[in-house]
This record gives structure tokens, sequence and C-alpha cells, in this order.
């Protein structure tokens, strides 16, 4: 396939992408559809678009509202939500020692309820240095600067386990990532890549979820990929899938190679992603197909 | 112990199954559902089973079965690997004859349960899940 | 991750001889012996293969588990509480181990 001509290339690229689309019926997101999490905690689903991050977006839809009845019904109860299993061993890591210094997360921040409250919602962020980090980059810096600790593999069962906790602790809240100042120069990064058709099939991350959002490709329905739901328990894995996997993943689905899971280009993505979600309500752990 | 013999033999039954899915399939289907019920006759209905018409994702498709005056029901993939889901029964201290899980379907089939009765008897009734091909299968 | 946690769900209460619905949920592969390593060798099957619940020693419900039961196995029933006593859970691995879990209820 390399050895095509540009040209070539490029007719046997649109024909994929019209043969991903054939037959697309229109799938809306169900907009009726209300998140509630036990009978009790409302999740906002919709948020209003706005001029500068999503010009093209009428509206910022979750990831939820396109998902079908029995797989939104699994989320709305903690019980059969099977991501609650990660988080109970996210809990029970917060609070396990571990590393030269011996002390827990708990020994230095608490109470996680409190003291991780909103964290999640603010994911990624500008660290003290002017570096963009994910949440899993301050966990690891966590374990290694402050406990003496081996860091965690991205998306390790430890790792997807502890920021299914954290997440946890800001569900509801609204997703407010900051974009402007020393985190300006990474959401353009981040917008830039969106934007950038990747692999044979020379597609862009705004080519199905910008363009084609409520439509299917093949037999799925192309959501706008908000990650405001991330960690998220996926059926087919039957575990948790952090927001640089899923990022892989679709870039491998384009036939690219595809960037690290923590690469400079996944956290500017990450942030660039998370803000066409602000005002998104933080799911903590969803449940995705 | 397995002669070289056997295992020829059973090489060769592997290969039919994997040459002759469809016929292999409901072969082994009836087989499963004869060894459970000795062959006795089914009545149709009187067992009711939910589950989606269409599953997201044939990893985790939620089903419930219920029968009313069952001891025991089981359920039986007709387009997986192997038939058996599970068999599920119901002792003295259970409050109704239902289930409600989470199994696994390979493609889209008919899932059958079959009820056995205080009395003996079987009832059965199937469903059709269609399992979608999702298109972005990371 | 390889902890072993059952979560159990109960009504929060009920009255002597209702039927109460109880929910199971327990993180566990079920490895259906299908699947290849990315060496192709197969990995071996390893599921939960029974699962059962008592009340106060009674059999509420027996289940024969086979490879088709999804990871992370989940069963909801219905289970006669005469009086309040003490559930038992009981989860039985291809590897020869035995998880359980005990509940107490109380009726009103």
């Amino acid at each position: 396939m390399q050895h095509l001509k540009p040209a070539r290339s490029l007719a046997l690229a649109s024909a994929c992408v019209a043969a991903l689309w054939s037959g697309a019926a229109l799938a809306d997101p169900d907009l009726t559809a209300d998140l509630v999490i036990d009978g009790e905690l409302h999740i906002v689903t919709r948020a209003p678009s706005d001029d500068i991050i999503t010009p093209n977006l009428p509206e910022r839809y979750s990831g939820w509202l396109f998902r079908s009845e029995d797989t939104r019904a699994m989320e709305m109860d903690d019980f059969e939500n099977p991501a609650m299993i990660a988080v109970e061993a996210g809990a029970e890591l917060w609070t396990t020692v571990d590393g030269t210094a011996g002390q827990s997360c708990q020994d230095c921040h608490g109470d996680a309820e409190e003291s991780m409250r909103g964290v999640r919602a603010m994911m990624p962020h500008v660290n003290e240095d002017g570096v963009l980090w994910s949440m899993e980059n301050y966990v690891n810096n966590c374990r290694t600067e402050r406990m003496g600790a081996e860091a965690w593999r991205w998306s390790g069962d430890e790792m997807t386990s502890m920021t299914s906790f954290l997440s946890l602790q800001s569900r509801g809240m609204p997703v407010a990532v900051q974009i402007d100042g020393p985190a300006a120069p990474y959401w353009e990064q981040g917008r830039e890549m969106y934007y950038t058709r990747y692999g044979q099939l020379e597609l862009s991350c705004a080519n199905c979820h910008e363009d084609s959002t409520g439509q299917m490709i093949r037999a799925d329905h192309l959501s706008q990929g908000q990650i405001s739901g991330f960690p998220t328990y996926r059926l087919k894995n039957a575990g948790i899938v952090s927001v640089h996997n899923r990022f892989r993943g679709c870039i491998r689905d384009t036939r690219a190679e595809t960037f690290a899971e923590g690469s400079d280009e996944f956290r500017a993505l990450e942030l660039y992603v998370a803000s066409r979600g602000i005002g998104l309500g933080v799911e903590g752990v969803s449940v995705r197909p | 112990m397995l002669t070289r013999r056997d295992t020829f033999a059973i090489g060769l039954g592997a290969s039919a199954v994997a040459l002759l899915p469809a016929t292999a399939f409901a072969d082994a289907v009836e087989d499963w559902i004869t060894a459970y019920t000795g062959g006795a006759a089914m009545e149709e209905g009187g067992v009711t089973i939910t589950a989606p018409e269409i599953a997201e994702n044939g990893n985790t498709v939620p089903v419930s079965v219920s029968a009313e005056g069952a001891t025991e029901i089981v359920l039986v993939a007709t387009g997986n690997p192997t038939p058996g889901l599970g068999r599920f029964t119901f002792g003295p201290g259970s409050g109704a004859p239902m289930i409600a899980t989470r199994i696994r379907l390979g493609r889209t089939q008919d899932v059958v349960a079959i009820a056995k009765m205080a009395d003996g008897t079987f009832k059965t009734t199937r469903v059709e899940v269609k399992v979608t091909i999702g298109g972005c299968g990371g | 991750m390889t902890d072993v946690r059952p979560r159990i769900r109960l009504p929060r209460s009920a009255s002597a001889g209702d039927s109460i619905t109880v929910k199971t949920l327990i993180n566990h592969d079920m490895e259906t012996g299908q699947r290849r390593n990315s060496a192709g060798e197969t990995i071996p099957r390893q599921i939960i293969n029974r699962f059962t619940c008592e009340f106060n020693g009674v059999m509420v419900i027996d289940v024969a588990m086979e490879p088709a039961i999804s990871a992370n196995p989940y069963m909801e029933f219905e289970a006669v509480v005469p009086e309040s006593g003490e559930f038992v859970f009981t989860w039985y691995d291809d590897n020869g181990e035995v998880y359980t879990a005990t509940e107490a209820f109380e009726v009103s």
C-alpha cells in the first residue's frame, strides 16, 4: 500500500471512507435521555457550544447519549456498573503504603472525597514547571518523587483503578479545563492534531466526530468523541480504558502508526478534546460498548 | 490416555467443525438440548427471555429469563463455539424462578431457554439477538 | 488487581416472608480457553464454573456457569427471607479456589 502513487492512494482512501459510511442511517443522539445515577445524581450530558472551541458543533453531547438503552442503563446504577470494581480497587490503593518513604496517597492527601474533588474536571493541566500533565502524570510523579515507589504503567490495572477512583471524586462536576495562558500552546497543538488526517484512510478526528456525528460507522454510532466519561468500562474489553488508550485505538483504526500513551502528542490532544466537552458533567466511570 | 489415532480423529472433527460451521453448530445445539431433556418433548412458551434486539457489543449482553413453575432453567446459545451458557437451579429459598445475567454472544444468533417444570416436563422459548460489529473495535 | 472482590446488593429492608431481589457481581476474567495470546498460544480456560447462594442454610439458587458468561459475572435473582439471618454466596473457580461472601439480613 505504501508503494502506491499519491493520487491512487488518495482515491483508494476515499473509497474506503465511502465504504465505511455507506448506508449511513442518521442515528441522532437520544436527546430525551436523562443520565441519573442511582436515582439521585444528575449528570449533564448536553452543554452549549461556543464559537471558539467548537464552532462546528450545534451543542456538546456526552457519548452516553449515543449508546443503546441497555448500555446507558448499566451506567445509571453503581451496582450494575462494572467500572465500580476498579473504583473500589483504586480506593484500596489510595490507602495502601508503597515505596521507600513508607507512605500511602492518603498520608499526604487525606480524604480523597475532599482533597481530590474537582481534580478530574480540570485534567489535563499545566504543572508548576509549565508542562502539560495528564492525571496519570500527577499520580506517577507522586509515586516516584514522594513515595519512592515505581511508576505505574499508563494503562495498567493499578493506574486505571486509581484514575477511576480519582475521577469519581469529580463525578457530576462540569469539565473545566484551562486552555489559555500557559495551556494555550498545548491546546493549539491539540487542535492542529484534531484536524490532521492520519493513516492510510486519511481520516482526522474531525472527519468522524465532528463532520459525521450521529451517523453510523458500520454498525456503530459515531459520537462527538467526548472524553468526559473517561475512564470508561468498555464492554468489549471487559475492563477500564484510558483516554490515551482510546486515542491509540482511533488512530490505529485510520491505519496509522499511533503515538504512545502518555506522549506529548496525546497529552496535547487530550487537552483539546477535553475542552470540546467543557460544561459536560464528569461521568467518573462511564460504560461504553 | 489419548492414542495417536484418537488425536487424529479429534483433529479431523475439529476441522470438520471449522469447515461446516452452520451444520455443526446446529447439530451441537441439538445434541446439547437432547442431552439435557433426555429427548423429551418441549412445550413452546411459558418461558420469557428479555434480551436486547440489538446488542451493542456481544461481549456483554444483558439477558434475563423467567418461567413460572420452573425448578430449573438452562440457557443455550445457538451460534457460539459451545452451546451452553448456564444452568440455573432454583432451591427452596428461591423467591421466583428468574435470573438476570450477562452473556457472551459471538455473532447474531438465537438464545434458547429451556425450563424444567416441577412435574418433570419442559417448556422452551427462543429470541434472536443481533450482535453488531462495531466500527471502531479498538 | 488480581484480588477477587465480590459485590452484593440487597434491599435495605423487607418483611418476614418477602421475596427480595439479590444482585451479585464478582471481578473475574472468565477466560474462555478460546483466546490466543500475542505469541499465538491458546490461553487456558479459567472461569468461575459454579455459583451458589444460600440463606440460613437453605439453597436459593445454584448456577452451573459456562465460558459464555461475561467477564465480571453478574447474577440477579429472587430470594425468600422467612426470618432474619445470613446469606452465603460462593463462587467456584476452575483453579480450585473458592470465594465466599456473607451478608446479614434483618427482616422487620
